[in-house]
């Protein structure tokens, strides 16, 4: 009887989206929520005197295409992952860990950049609501990649062989979310300057 | 187990409890009571934490109210206790400034944020969702740890040499931004900040298995239109929660950088008197910070008071004998609340220079405000209505609420208007209205649950005659406390001061303050005894003997007495009408488990 009604509740449970995913969507929403906020307090700051600006570094391309493209290999690791092919699924995951690590590096580098041609913390423009938001944003792609390395280590680790795939789903959704997030945030600043 | 369950079960909460059900884990101390991850242990974490919380902001207001009372007085043992802060028996201003602070920031969140959605979401969602626990346990702990955690290091601030924060509990820059404008901007600020995002953090991983377990996890026939108001309400809060606390995050990050990093997002052209010194920061704006503070502070508000609000409407219903009245409007009201509350939050700012056409956009959305509210009386006081009531005293403190919520709604209605804020802002009636409306308010819907649930979490009734002298004294307390407090406002007391005897024209109300400090020491202490009645009860309460003592009609009755880890023996129960079937067919109750039968009269 116990059988049974195992069998029934993970039925049930399949024709619904499942729970671990639902709740990194509202977790997705809330820190939209966070940036919606910063990147507002940037509109209405910009209206302000003593607003000050500056260009855009070109490190920020290469920054983007890195990210871009570690969206593209986190897919394809999902996809290997579900196909058991593992020994592929974990280049991939090698691969994404290593262009997410890079896509900070070059963040850094960015930073760097614009610190040199003068742009410090002192002051109050766009500039400083740089280093807040694409720093915010870094750590979260940060988190990504933490996440990343716990279930690489957690499909591997185990003396038991895993093949559910919701926890790699959910890292996939997140590392998607923080690509498209920054996306936003680099077309934010090389718009409303 | 099947291989079903192998392949697909690992990480499907439902299925890995029903394991837990078959073979029944051994629990050690630290797994049952300490790093529980059953949600009911998590709910008593939560309740009891917040216990200890608001009895330490009671405490900060009884100080202060002693002040206040007394203004000439002096007290040596507040010296000996309190040493440099009450310097020869008197409360010191800055002394005075971190209690009102950290009386406003305890209250507000960890107590009526943490203690009340904490404990309630917790216990009820999953026993009245029908969910062995909740979408994510695991998240769960850690929701309460980090809720722990932030209240070690607001608590530890209070400790400071510098004391804890102290610019009012909205900490509005500049004067939270600049340590040597202040002794409680220095280190206390920090750890204020620090507090915060830990808070933040803990309620929306808390906000964030709420949410997934009402929408995922209810059980067979459980549909969103047969949950309980409670439900409802907690499905909301949570979502405010989720949505809003990120926003004061972001604000809070900025503020970080102001004051440690060089940075001007809220600083421009300052002179710091103390030390005689002008600021280079240019560009700032102070406003930014409070529309990003009031971003969350306003939907805050209403985090507190929609779960009193759910808890109240099931109570009331259970103890009327009668269905609530007006089910899908109850709803619809806590929805067209919930929206609102992201569209109103500039009244908070009516007198900063905002623009008085948008300041009139924001009066109309205020005041739309006072509809789904007055839905809600309504519906209450309908179904009280013919009633057939029980005043248990949870039932009493449900009739509380609606009475403060009513007179706090009213003085809202005067502040949500601009030109009446120029008269009203930051006076006395200010403090009157919010104290009624979401402090009292809440603390009503607090312990209206707390009484009703006592028997479900712990297995005994809490003792019924030191309840009613809890309720009756802390209800005409409350009252006696903030009725007065309108008068001195509409005169035009300002708040915030520590003493009035210099101001001709408010030494008047010396003894009006004097009255409402004592009537404030006297409700402090019938808490105490609230306390005592609540802790003596879980060890030496009279038993539960049957499984349902109220006649109710939610899930959660339907587990035995003392549900274990999973709730319910055996299979969840299938649920087969709305939750308020009371009186219905010359029957007094008929629990939402019972299919419908075939000559039953329809809703």
């Amino acid at each position: 009887m116990q059988h049974f009604e195992l069998t029934k509740t993970v039925n049930e449970q399949r024709k619904k989206i499942h729970p671990h995913k639902f709740t990194l969507w509202i977790a997705i929403g809330s820190i939209i929520m966070m940036f919606a906020g910063l990147t507002s307090a940037y509109i209405v700051k910009r209206d302000q005197p003593g607003w000050t600006s500056f260009g855009i570094p070109r490190t920020f391309w290469y920054s983007t295409f890195v990210i871009l493209l570690s969206s593209l290999t986190m897919q394809m690791a999902l996809k290997s992952f579900k196909e058991r092919q593992m020994r592929q699924y974990r280049i991939l995951i090698i691969g994404t860990t290593f262009l997410g690590i890079l896509f900070i590096a070059l963040q850094w580098a960015g930073f760097m950049q614009i610190w040199h041609s003068g742009v410090t913390l002192k002051g109050s423009g766009a500039g400083q609501f740089l280093y807040v938001i694409a720093g915010l944003h870094a750590l979260h792609v940060l988190g990504g990649i933490i996440a990343l390395l716990v279930t690489f280590f957690r499909a591997f680790g185990a003396k038991l062989r895993n093949y559910n795939s919701v926890p790699i789903e959910v890292v996939t959704t997140y590392w998607h979310f923080v690509d498209l997030l920054w996306i936003y945030l680099f077309i934010f600043f090389l718009w409303i300057h | 187990m099947s291989n079903e369950a192998v392949i697909h079960g690992h990480g499907v909460a439902a299925a890995t409890h029903d394991e837990h059900h078959v073979h029944h884990h051994k629990e050690t101390f630290i797994t049952k009571y300490v790093f529980s991850q059953d949600h009911k242990m998590i709910c008593k974490q939560f309740l009891i934490t917040g216990m200890i919380w608001a009895i330490l902001g009671g405490l900060m207001s009884v100080l202060f109210r002693l002040q206040l009372g007394y203004p000439d007085t002096t007290f040596p043992w507040l010296e000996d206790i309190f040493g440099k802060w009450a310097k020869g028996g008197k409360i010191q201003p800055e002394f005075y400034y971190a209690l009102v602070t950290m009386h406003g920031t305890v209250l507000v969140f960890f107590v009526l944020t943490g203690g009340l959605s904490g404990t309630f979401a917790n216990f009820l969602i999953p026993l009245q969702c029908g969910a062995r626990d909740m979408a994510s346990p695991f998240l769960n702990m850690l929701s309460y740890w980090f809720f722990f955690l932030a209240s070690i290091v607001i608590f530890s601030s209070l400790f400071l040499e510098t004391g804890p924060a102290s610019g009012g509990w909205t900490v509005y820059p500049p004067l939270s931004a600049l340590g040597d404008a202040n002794e409680g901007s220095k280190a206390g600020m920090d750890f204020w900040i620090i507090g915060m995002a830990l808070f933040v953090v803990s309620s929306l991983l808390g906000g964030l298995n709420y949410i997934t377990t009402i929408l995922n996890m209810r059980t067979k026939g459980m549909s969103m239109t047969r949950l309980p108001l409670t439900i409802w309400a907690l499905f909301f809060t949570a979502i405010l929660g989720v949505l809003s606390f990120p926003v004061l995050l972001s604000g809070l990050i900025l503020l970080l950088f102001d004051r440690h990093a060089g940075t001007s997002f809220y600083l421009s052209d300052i002179f710091i008197a103390s030390t005689g010194k002008a600021l280079p920061n240019e560009g700032g704006s102070a406003i930014l910070f409070q529309h990003l503070f009031w971003f969350l502070g306003h939907p805050e508000v209403y985090i507190i008071i929609l779960p009193a609000m759910g808890l109240v409407s099931e109570v009331m219903a259970v103890n009327s004998r009668k269905p609530i009245f007006g089910y899908m409007a109850m709803v619809g009201s806590l929805f067209a609340i919930a929206i609102l509350a992201f569209l109103v939050w500039a009244h908070h700012m009516f007198v900063t220079g905002l623009n008085p056409f948008l300041g009139s956009v924001f009066v109309l959305l205020t005041l739309l405000i006072a509809v789904p509210s007055a839905i809600k009386v309504f519906n209450w006081l309908t179904t009280l209505w013919r009633g057939n009531l029980r005043f248990t005293p949870g039932m009493l403190f449900a009739i509380g609420f609606v009475s403060l919520f009513i007179s706090g709604g009213l003085t809202g209605i005067f502040l949500g208007n601009s030109t009446l804020d120029i008269h009203l802002h930051d006076t006395y009636f200010v403090i009157a209205h919010f104290h009624i409306v979401m402090g009292v308010s809440a603390f009503f819907g607090m312990f209206c649950g707390v009484y009703h649930w006592f028997p479900k979490m712990f297995g005994r009734y809490m003792n019924n005659t030191m309840s009613y002298i809890h309720f009756w004294v802390t209800f005409l307390g409350a009252y006696l406390i903030f009725w007065p407090m309108h008068y001195e406002g509409l005169a035009g007391m300002p708040r915030r001061y520590l003493d009035y005897s210099g101001w001709v024209s408010f030494r008047q109300f010396g003894d009006l303050n004097r009255f409402i400090s004592t009537v404030a020491m006297v409700v402090f202490a019938v808490q105490l005894m609230f306390i005592f009645n609540f802790f003596y009860s879980i060890f030496k309460g009279r038993k539960v003997t049957s499984q349902n003592p109220w006649g109710a009609n939610t899930l959660e009755w339907t587990t035995p007495i003392r549900p274990g880890h999973g709730n319910w023996i055996g299979e969840i129960p299938e649920v087969h009408r709305w939750a308020y079937d009371y009186g219905k067919d010359g029957r007094e109750f008929i629990p939402q488990t019972e299919p419908i039968s075939a000559n039953e009269s329809g809703h």
